[in-house]
């Protein structure tokens, strides 16, 4: 419960503004979960959250930074209850990221899909933030609550990875067989979510 | 006449400044993620605001 009502005019304003974020929203999900169907199920608990915390919203500053952090919360705390372990599918991937006809790039966006999700989650985080969402260093680190060093550090080290992988063609298999980084990606995981407990 | 660091669109001093030598899959990656933004908003999230929109003036 907040003093002051929020007058209509703010209320469709912030709707408004909401509606806007979406596209991001799922963009970001997207890139986190790894799957189309649970972004957008993630998107919508955001949105849901988003209203609910509305009153705590300051006029004028960025929605999207502001509901990036519901959803990035939200995220983090589906995958400690398991929700999203295990689940990538890749035929739901390769489907949805099949690039148009008339954007035929030097790199299938399968294999960017691929390559991203193999990516330890906080620096997959960071480099999607800063490498595709535009957002400033400073801003990322906002987002992710933490040291602006430290998101330089996770890009850099994201992006070390993928000119390994991309640059030089060792991108993962389709099936499977890397069980290895998988439970790696799954043990930094555990971090990430015992260190987000703190933040919420 | 301001310390904008877009102005010029280039990271200042201090940024990465690999804009020069950025690897082909940055692109790439912006790419994935605009073709996610570029898709029709579901009609389900529109559902959703205007539920929420419409419980609140019920309520």
């Amino acid at each position: 419960m907040s003093g002051s009502a929020p007058s209509p005019s703010d209320q469709a304003e912030f709707k408004r503004e909401l509606t806007d974020a979406i596209p991001h929203l799922r963009a970001f999900a997207r890139g986190l979960c790894g799957r189309a169907d649970m972004a957008d199920d993630l998107v919508q608990e955001t949105m849901l959250k988003a209203w609910t915390a509305r009153d705590r919203f300051e006029a004028g500053t960025s929605m999207r930074a502001w509901t990036f952090v519901i959803l990035r919360n939200a995220y983090l705390t589906d995958m400690r209850r398991n929700r999203f372990r295990g689940d990538y599918d890749e035929g739901v991937a390769e489907r949805i990221l099949t690039a148009p006809a008339d954007q035929e790039g030097p790199m299938h966006l399968g294999d960017m899909h691929r390559a991203l999700m193999t990516l330890p989650p906080e620096r997959r985080e960071a480099l999607l933030l800063v490498g595709a969402g535009g957002f400033s260093y400073e801003e990322a680190a906002k987002i992710c609550d933490c040291a602006v060093g430290t998101i330089k550090s996770r890009v850099g080290r994201a992006r070390a990875t993928l000119n390994g992988m991309l640059e030089e063609g060792a991108i993962p298999q389709r099936s499977g067989k890397d069980a290895a980084p998988h439970k790696a990606i799954m043990e930094e995981l555990d971090d990430v979510a015992a260190n987000s407990s703190s933040a919420e | 006449m301001t310390k904008n660091t877009n102005d010029t669109g280039k990271p200042k001093g201090n940024g990465p400044a690999k804009s020069a030598a950025k690897p082909e899959w940055a692109d790439g990656l912006r790419q994935l993620y605009d073709s996610v933004v570029d898709e029709p908003i579901p009609d389900s999230f529109k559902d959703l605001l205007s539920r929420l929109d419409e419980a609140e003036e019920a309520g």
